[in-house]
């Protein structure tokens, strides 16, 4: 398949589009409108069959898109910010209620102050509504994360949201392979969910009902045994998906599983934890150093297993874009929480907020300091 | 009256002689089998569908309590996508309809997306606690107005006109053949309909388990909610016109708790109020 010289947006639409979702709703805001922009460009041009709804807010397209799911369509939004928190009421119903929602977040600040570039603030608000959380480092797997993300939520019920971020991948130009539809096929079968479970006057059900105490926690374990058991299959999915769509990696690659991807060497003495596109600021950083190794967490939702990429380290160094204010980052979080017998020091390095830019300088200070462990604003 | 759908069974938790269950019914006899409902959040939800039971025979799905509109829409677009011309009708309270839901309701209407949509009038927030909504009369007490209310009730119909919506309607539990009447007229329509259907509230209204129809009929006989109805934005002839004479407001007010504390004073703003909609509806 060829490759093309693409803005980040336009390579997710074109996938979303040949993807072939049956509804389409959106509201505008920066930095994820080419996306839907060029979506509706497709529609009114007569090259894509979905229906495509003007939403009057964000709370209104999850909801448009939450209806046609329930109804048994294939369904896509797209948003960012404060129009991702507008939509939380809805994110969680999506979760709760069970139906594969795929969106794309492209991530952005969340004011006050007000600040439309990049960091991971919105996306972190979402962190327990019950979703897939995947992030992508660059336009092809943004690519591929949108076929996968359709796979994985129409074979578990599981609504999925694809991370980009904002500007640095929804506005910049990059070599990719969009898959066409063909392709797709082979991997994605047409959505046909179950008799029973969605809105058919053949099979009448009540979906979203009232749940009492002895009902409610039963639904809200089952959804987090179901996000668990999912990592396998993020695994295999991705896998086999990579086999259909073979594209070239610009660096090394040690291991990926589809979960995390770890590049450098096979004993780091310090372990950088990293999200989205800054990975590959990092790879570059560290591409000649022999101590320093990078583990790219692409699932942040379900969170995987991280133990045996940290057996040997001394220092571990999670540098991520987002601050839960008054404690710890939210990635740093998790990587303690998963790591609890580790021995070693962590760091939890705050950059890149509200589109601070993060250069190989900034990696560079945060490895030198990595021996000091705490919270630090970079 | 053709009974044989019962899409809602008996057996729901709603209060005795409660207005919008009754109310409700008499929609649910417009509806055939290829129909899909969704509610807002409510009593009608609330009361209807404690898991693992439901009352409901049709599909039905509620999510939250102010996107019930936008979430019929996507039911629509995920139908004629499907090339289906399944009927969907949204089921919503006067919170969710006049309040917290106005914006999605509006952003429907501009869509012109074709479905039903049923507002269940109970003048206040029932299923909280009967707090006042944007829909609750002047005068009238609430948890949150104890009081009295002082804001005058929006107009939804006109709020619905503005819009262009093509066929808009009023009704009170106490006539359930115009409600299925207008229900089926509704249907018929291409693009979005509205209806508001009067219904009485015991604990809110504070009236007696029995007195829900009556405080309905009242409502009409007083020309306080009239029975109206819109084709293309014009004001169709009231369907009980030839026999009518307006009742004094007193009549309705008296049987009703909410309203035992007003003034002459206040009994006669209400009053002129009912004045004019006999004028304005030409009653």
């Amino acid at each position: 398949m060829k490759i093309s010289f693409l803005e980040g947006s336009r390579a997710i639409a074109q996938t979303v589009a040949n993807i072939k979702p049956e509804v389409v709703s959106a509201y505008p805001i920066t930095p994820q409108t080419h996306i839907v922009e060029d979506l509706a460009r497709f529609k009114a041009e007569g090259k894509a069959d979905y229906e495509y709804l003007l939403a009057e807010s964000e709370a209104a397209a999850a909801s448009i898109v939450l209806g046609a799911s329930a109804a048994g369509a294939r369904v896509y939004t797209a948003t960012s910010s404060q129009g991702l928190l507008l939509m939380l009421e809805v994110l969680y119903n999506a979760s709760g209620l069970r139906l594969p929602l795929v969106m794309t977040v492209a991530n952005r600040a969340v004011g006050a102050p007000i600040n439309i570039w990049n960091d991971h603030s919105d996306a972190m608000a979402m962190r327990d509504a019950g979703w897939v959380m995947l992030f992508a480092e660059n336009h092809q797997e943004a690519v591929d994360l949108h076929v996968i993300a359709y796979r994985l939520a129409e074979s578990t019920n599981l609504p999925v949201a694809v991370n980009v971020d904002g500007f640095i991948l929804t506005h910049s130009h990059e070599n990719v392979i969009v898959p066409d539809n063909k392709t797709i096929k082979k991997f994605l079968p047409d959505y046909r969910p179950a008799a029973g479970t969605f809105l058919d006057p053949q099979n009448p059900s009540t979906i979203g009902g009232f749940f009492t105490p002895e009902h409610f926690w039963l639904e809200r374990q089952r959804l987090d045994t179901d996000l668990k058991k999912s990592l396998p299959l993020i695994s295999n999915l991705y896998k086999q998906w990579k086999k259909i769509l073979r594209t070239p990696t610009p660096s090394k690659i040690n291991f990926d599983n589809g979960l995390v991807e770890y590049c450098g060497p096979s004993h780091p003495e310090t372990l950088i934890i990293a999200m989205g596109s800054m990975a590959g600021t990092i790879k570059e950083t560290i591409r000649d150093n022999k101590n320093v190794g990078l583990l790219k967490i692409r699932s942040f939702r379900p969170f995987p297993d991280l133990r045996k990429f940290t057996s040997t380290c001394k220092r571990i160094a999670v540098i991520e874009k987002a601050m839960s204010s008054g404690a710890s980052g939210p990635l740093f979080a998790e990587v303690g929480s998963s790591l609890s017998n580790y021995k070693g020091v962590i760091s939890d390095n705050i950059v890149g907020l509200g589109g601070r830019d993060v250069s190989l300088q900034t990696i560079k200070h945060i490895i030198k300091s990595s021996g000091k462990a705490g919270v630090k604003f970079w | 009256m053709n009974t044989s759908h019962n899409n809602l069974t008996p057996g729901h938790n709603a209060c005795a002689g409660c207005g919008q269950l009754s109310a409700a019914q008499s929609v649910m006899r417009a509806l055939d089998n290829d129909t899909i409902l969704v509610s807002a959040t409510g009593c009608l939800e609330v009361t209807t569908t404690a898991h693992p039971q439901s009352a409901w025979r049709l599909p039905w799905m509620h999510s939250l309590f102010e996107n019930s509109a936008a979430v019929g829409s996507g039911i629509k677009a995920a139908l004629k996508n499907k090339k289906k011309n399944t009927k969907v009708v949204i089921q919503a309270g006067d919170g969710a309809t006049y309040d917290i839901g106005i914006g999605f309701l509006s952003g429907l209407f501009e869509r012109g997306d074709d479905v039903v949509y049923i507002c269940y009038d109970t003048e206040a927030y029932s299923n909280t606690g009967i707090q006042a909504s944007g829909s609750t009369p002047a005068g009238a007490k609430t948890t949150t107005t104890p009081g009295g209310a002082n804001e005058i009730k929006k107009d939804m119909l006109a709020i619905a006109l503005a819009h262009g919506v093509k066929y808009v309607a009023q009704s009170t539990a106490a006539f359930p053949d115009d409600i299925t009447a207008k229900v089926k007229k509704a249907l018929q329509v291409e693009g979005p309909a509205y209806i508001q259907i009067l219904s009485p509230c015991i604990p809110g209204w504070k009236i007696q388990t029995n007195e829900a129809i009556k405080a309905a009929r009242l409502a009409v006989a007083t020309a306080s909610y009239p029975l109206l109805e819109y084709t293309n934005g014009r004001l169709n002839n009231s369907s009980i016109k030839d026999s009518f004479r307006a009742q004094k407001v007193e009549d309705y007010l008296q049987l009703q708790g909410r309203f035992s504390h007003l003034s002459r004073k206040q009994i006669a703003n209400i009053q002129s109020q009912a004045d004019k909609n006999i004028k304005i509806y030409k009653l």
